[in-house]
């Protein structure tokens, strides 16, 4: 399976995120922003996590325009699977490729930490090895995570089953983590190709560095 | 012609650094503050002499890229 991990100017993940997807047996490409295609047998884009245009405007305002971006928006209309972490989630919302938005969290810190999330639905492919209600950890590091949507759109959300995951207690019980609405964690769209969230399953790979629920996570995508 | 945007979180969008601030505010005693809202604020600086010609196109910038209309209110001033 072929992955594409974009970069833009800022972006700091696209290493961990590569190496990730190679441990798991994927091949993986880095695609600079400037490019204006995606490689022709991409099955994967990810969009990883960092500081893309130094978070100038808004978190994922800029890095919209930048010319791989319209290859983006069209490889995903045709159903292309599009995976957005952290940074990427921020750019995926922007684009209008995803619904919401995110804001600073709610206590203006950077909160960098490992934290439990719950699987709110499994019936798409990212999640697809993953259970129902399952307790998941993984860290997070983010100072724009705080997703809102209005009430309408949050119907719309629980009533496509299109709520990835929830920030949550050991127990599963749904904690405040950075203001999130319901403490939403990550999305997808109704048609469920496009992905995003805001904690980091490519830094999930190693139960001696806190946590291997992230390989789980990112095998989904195959198939 | 210069515009001036300016871009505020929606009503009933919480605010946190308005609300981080407006705390502030109360423990230095300044008590007459009842809500905080912090914005931003754009300068461009246009070609076009034409007032109307200019708000349309700031306008189009504003929905395009100066703000996330998802969660942001703006307005512009020309002058």
């Amino acid at each position: 399976m072929r992955v594409a991990v974009l970069r833009f100017p800022g972006t700091n993940c696209e290493f961990d995120t590569q190496y990730a997807f190679e441990k798991l047996g994927y091949d993986t490409e880095l695609i600079w922003h400037k490019e204006d295609r995606l490689p022709k047998d991409t099955e994967l884009v990810v969009i990883p996590g960092g500081f893309s245009y130094g978070d100038y405007l808004r978190s994922g305002s800029i890095a919209q325009f930048s010319p791989i971006m319209k290859a983006v928006v069209s490889y995903a209309n045709r159903g292309g699977k599009v995976l957005g972490i952290c940074n990427g989630f921020q750019i995926l919302t922007e684009i209008g490729l995803l619904p919401g938005a995110l804001k600073r969290n709610n206590n203006l810190h950077f909160i960098s930490k490992h934290q439990k999330v719950k699987v709110i639905n499994n019936d798409n492919e990212f999640l697809s090895r993953c259970q129902k209600s399952e307790i998941l950890n993984i860290p997070i590091a983010h100072a724009d995570g705080n997703y809102y949507i209005d009430e309408i759109g949050l119907q719309e959300l629980e009533n496509n089953n299109q709520i990835l995951l929830r920030y949550c207690d050991g127990l599963g019980n749904r904690v405040i983590v950075n203001g999130s609405v319901t403490s939403i964690a990550g999305i997808c769209n109704k048609d469920k190709n496009v992905f995003g969230l805001m904690p980091h399953p490519e830094r999930a790979l190693e139960v001696i560095l806190g946590s291997s629920d992230g390989i789980r996570m990112l095998q989904g995508f195959e198939q | 012609m210069k515009a001036v945007v300016n871009i505020y979180l929606k009503n009933g969008v919480l605010d946190p650094q308005g609300k981080a601030t407006h705390h502030a505010l109360e423990s230095m005693n300044f008590g007459g503050v009842t809500d905080v809202r912090i914005g931003k604020q754009i300068i461009l600086q246009l070609k076009t002499d034409n007032k109307q010609e200019a708000l349309e196109e700031v306008k189009e910038m504003c929905e395009a890229l100066l703000a996330n209309t998802v969660i942001e209110d703006y307005d512009i001033e020309i002058d």
